[in-house]
């Protein structure tokens, strides 16, 4: 098998795949980073979301071949410590039921906040649009990527 | 979560015990379903947990920590988080000073596990509290004798125990002494008025785990040298397997086994993608019989709603008299698809099967039926398989069914590895367990303005509803009453799902009952209430609700909503009032109409009464997804078939509903003091009636049939 060079929270691995292998069966299965979800497997869900240079992208999409030099952050490697704003305001909001969800719709707030630091509720609506939570705590989401908004501002 | 059972009488004696750690402490072992077994002996040290013994273990530290062991699968209604809430407060800790915590995998013996949803904090309620409280008095007896005093001259606070010289103990101090001590029975229960942890949000205790990516559910899993596996399964229900060709497979890179079981091909690979791929490589040649298609279920469904063949659950007084001297006869037919659960965690279960044993660890809600199956299955001891619960990414009632794990052990078994099952979203989807196709026909006979006679039809595919539905709300209030029931049994297999047979019967119910009022003229609130007068008193011990209670949620839920008040232009409402799991439930649905003819749902007002509620920012959280769900599966859940194929195999083609959809939900809960009852369930089923009777308002369409976008827009189907 192959093998490839990829930077995942700062970390430099070298992993061996198929070149089709997914990012998130890499992420899972290979470095042993199963905070990262499997949902659907076709980019309708969002649980797989993880950073790639930055930006929101399902990992399920993005095979092993395709993910490069860049830098791909894991919720694992959102902050050391939960601290970063989104996290808190994950739990001072109390979101989560069952929680599988989560660590997507973190990983795409976290995204969304940073290229639009003062968004409308419709504007999180929309970027929020893409996650399912099958428990359908979207009302508490919705709160959370504004009270993590305000703590970023 | 499918029956609400009478509660077992417990035996205030024997349902804790307790032991003195070897490391220091004191150990309670409780048991809240069960009565302890008589040789129910309790460990020394915590690794040696048993929780074949026990419910739960709650372990008082000697620097007064305390740390609650529960055992108890979460499925994401949060009881792990509002049981060891009801322990503290009696106990009398800081909940700050609380640690939860789930019981060890990999613990022998690790089997007796509670998994009811909405049922948990009902039956947990009083033991829970009497554990706490003995345990407290427990400890304040042990102060009292170290300062030769009698106990009821100490005061305990945050579990620090005091006296009236002002001299303090904490539990730490006292922890060995009073392991020492006889079990305190019946120890005085705290007062609602004086609750401190009870009716305070509590954030829910994984969520540190939850909000950082930790491995906590089933999928996440892994032991060393463990295999992934993924089943190919006929492609359509009833179909079999002729054979197959495996050659390409085998050339899938990481692709170790390949081969037949039942009807089924197991893939096993080292890596969940060369599984994945390996499957889809499978040339596989199925009997080609011809198989149940949507249009034959809406055929024999209604077929048995015309015939005579009903089992009849409940009959007062004379319907067909009734009928017969009516002024007037009003039928209606609902109808509803069947649904998927999509839990969002896909199915999946890790087995290891060796000489020596059976290790089965994953999300499944019934731990036990699973270890019996497997061990049936696999011809070996029961006693030798051992079934280890992770955190579950939903449930719905899906994981009530163990056939995925019965696949993942008989896979192990053929491959002697330790093998992970996964599904795919697709094999969760089209592989079944769904909730079953329903259609009621319900008739009403009107006579004098009053309603005389009701009668409830239910044509269910595999299995009807449970024996206490026909005693719901409108039971008892309507003179002639009567519920039948028939059913088909079908190839496709179904399960429960998140309020069972409630989930749409309230809405067949409730928009039936509304467009009976509409026809009568009448207020549709002030006559539900009427309705409930009719009930009050009555000395029929079957009728399950509270017609006091129920009036009291429709009450506030009108003044919470604004129900009186003109709604703005464009806002029209839909109110719908339900009980089952023990709780009565009344929403009122604010909608505006989209252009496109669809509705945009702007806000909920939902008011609950389950009693005590322990959690109120948990409790809200259930009840804003139930409610959320409710309609999200009401507008878009469909899953039809053709040939026994499902005819949606993703989340790209069937619909859930998502963030722009989902509307603002003001929870209210009735502040009554009664015992807890069920949460994670009774807030959906109201939910899809509140919005058709909304969406009648603006549109004048009546709907009959979920989901309803399919007929919204489509004249034909629109029953009016
Ligand atoms: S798993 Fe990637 S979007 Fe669903
Ligand atoms: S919290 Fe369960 S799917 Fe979102």
């Amino acid at each position: 098998m192959p093998a490839f060079n990829i930077t995942v929270n700062g970390k430099a691995h070298t992993v061996h795949a198929d070149s089709d292998t997914p990012l998130l069966w890499v992420l899972r299965d290979e470095l042993q980073l199963v905070g990262t979800k499997f949902g659907c497997g076709i980019g309708q869900c969002g649980a797989c979301t993880v950073h790639v240079d930055g930006e929101a992208t399902r990992s399920c999409l993005l095979t092993i071949g395709q993910a490069g030099e860049r830098k791909i952050t894991t919720i694992e490697g959102l902050s050391e410590d939960n601290s970063h704003p989104v996290q808190q305001a994950w739990k001072e909001i109390d979101v989560p039921q069952c929680g599988y969800c989560q660590a997507g719709q973190i990983m795409t707030a976290s995204a969304f906040l940073h290229s639009n630091p003062n968004p409308t509720s419709e504007d999180i609506r929309g970027a929020m649009q893409g996650n399912i939570c099958r428990c359908a705590t979207y009302t508490r989401i919705e709160k959370a990527v504004s009270l993590a908004a305000e703590k970023m501002s | 979560m499918k029956n609400e059972i009478t509660l077992p009488a417990f035996s205030r004696r024997s349902f804790m015990r307790t032991t003195a750690l070897a490391g220091g402490g004191l150990l309670i072992g409780v048991n809240f379903l069960n009565s302890c077994k008589p040789e129910a002996k309790m460990p020394e040290d915590i690794s040696q947990l048993n929780f074949n013994n026990f419910n739960a273990y709650i372990k008082i530290a000697d620097n007064g920590k305390v740390t609650i062991f529960s055992p108890n699968p979460e499925i994401g209604q949060g009881v792990k988080t509002s049981m060891p809430m009801i322990v503290a407060e009696e106990l009398d800790v800081a909940w700050k000073d609380v640690y939860v915590e789930q019981a060890p995998l990999d613990t022998k013996n690790f089997t007796r596990q509670v998994a009811g949803g909405s049922q948990s904090i009902r039956h947990g309620w009083d033991i829970l509290r009497q554990t706490g409280a003995n345990a407290r008095q427990m400890l304040i007896h042990a102060a009292a004798k170290q300062w030769e005093i009698s106990p009821a001259d100490c005061k305990v606070s945050e579990g620090v125990i005091s006296d009236s010289k002002g001299n303090q103990l904490g539990y730490g101090d006292v922890v060995k002494a009073a392991a020492a001590l006889d079990i305190q029975d019946n120890a005085p229960l705290k007062d609602p008025s004086q609750y401190k942890i009870i009716g305070r949000d509590a954030i829910n205790v994984d969520i540190d785990k939850i909000i950082s990516g930790k491995p906590l559910f089933g999928l996440d899993y892994s032991k060393p040298g463990m295999h992934y596996a993924c089943v190919l399964r006929p492609p359509a229900f009833g179909r079999k397997l002729v054979s197959f060709d495996d050659s390409e497979t085998k050339k899938v890179t990481g692709v170790t086994d390949v081969f037949r079981f039942e009807d089924k091909i197991a893939v096993v690979a080292t890596n969940t993608w060369a599984a994945k791929k390996g499957k889809e490589k499978l040339q596989a040649r199925w009997d080609d019989e011809k198989l149940e298609s949507t249009e034959d279920h809406d055929r024999i469904l209604l077929g048995l709603l015309d015939g005579k063949d009903f089992e009849t659950l409940r009959a007062d007084g004379d319907v067909k008299k009734a009928f017969a001297e009516a002024d007037r006869v009003i039928e209606r037919t609902y109808e509803s698809p069947f649904l998927p659960h999509s839990c969002m965690e896909p199915m999946n279960f890790f087995a290891d099967v060796t000489d020596e044993e059976v290790e089965l660890t994953g999300p499944i809600q019934t731990p036990e039926g699973s270890q019996k199956a497997v061990a049936e299955a696999l011809g070996v001891d029961i006693a030798k398989v051992r079934v280890n619960m992770t955190r579950m990414g939903g449930g719905f009632g899906r994981r009530l069914i163990g056939d995925f794990v019965l696949e993942a052990a008989k896979i192990s078994d053929v491959v002697r590895k330790p093998v992970k099952l996964f599904y795919t979203r697709e094999d969760d989807m089209t592989c079944g367990q769904y909730r079953p196709a329903i259609k009621y026909r319900i008739a009403a006979s009107l006579k004098d303005g009053k309603i005389t006679g009701y009668h409830l039809k239910e044509a269910a595919v595999n299995s009807n509803m449970y024996g206490l539905i026909p005693n719901f709300f409108p039971a008892g209030a309507i003179e002639n009453y009567q519920v039948d029931v028939a059913n088909y049994k079908s190839h496709i297999t179904t399960a429960p799902w998140r309020a069972p047979y409630t989930n749409f019967l309230a809405f067949a119910e409730q928009s039936f009952l509304d467009e009976l009022f509409e026809i009568m003229e009448t207020d549709p609130i002030q006559a539900r209430l009427d309705l409930l007068d009719n009930v009050k008193g009555t000395t029929d011990e079957r009728i399950q609700y509270s017609p006091e209670r129920m009036q009291e949620v429709i009450r506030t839920a009108v003044t919470k909503s604004g129900w009186n008040v003109p709604a703005s232009p464009g806002v029209f409402r839909g109110f719908s009032a339900y009980y089952c799991h023990n709780s009565h439930v009344a929403e009122v649905v604010d909608v505006t109409m989209n252009g496109n003819g669809m509705p945009s749902v702007k806000k909920v007002t939902c008011v609950v009464d389950c009693g005590i509620v322990v959690n109120p920012t948990g409790a809200r959280n259930q009840v804003e997804g139930g409610v959320i769900d409710g309609i999200g599966h009401a507008m878009y859940g469909d899953l039809s078939f053709e040939n026994g194929t499902p005819g949606v195999k993703n989340f790209g083609a069937y619909r859930l509903i998502r963030m722009e959809e989902a509307p603002e939900v003001d929870v209210h809960f009735i502040q009554n003091g009664l015992s807890p009852t069920g949460l994670g369930e009774p807030a959906l089923p109201p939910a899809g009636a509140a919005l058709a009777n909304a969406i009648k308002k603006a549109t004048g369409k009546r709907i009959l049939a979920q989901p309803f976008t399919k007929y919204l827009g489509t004249e034909e189907k629109v029953i009016g």
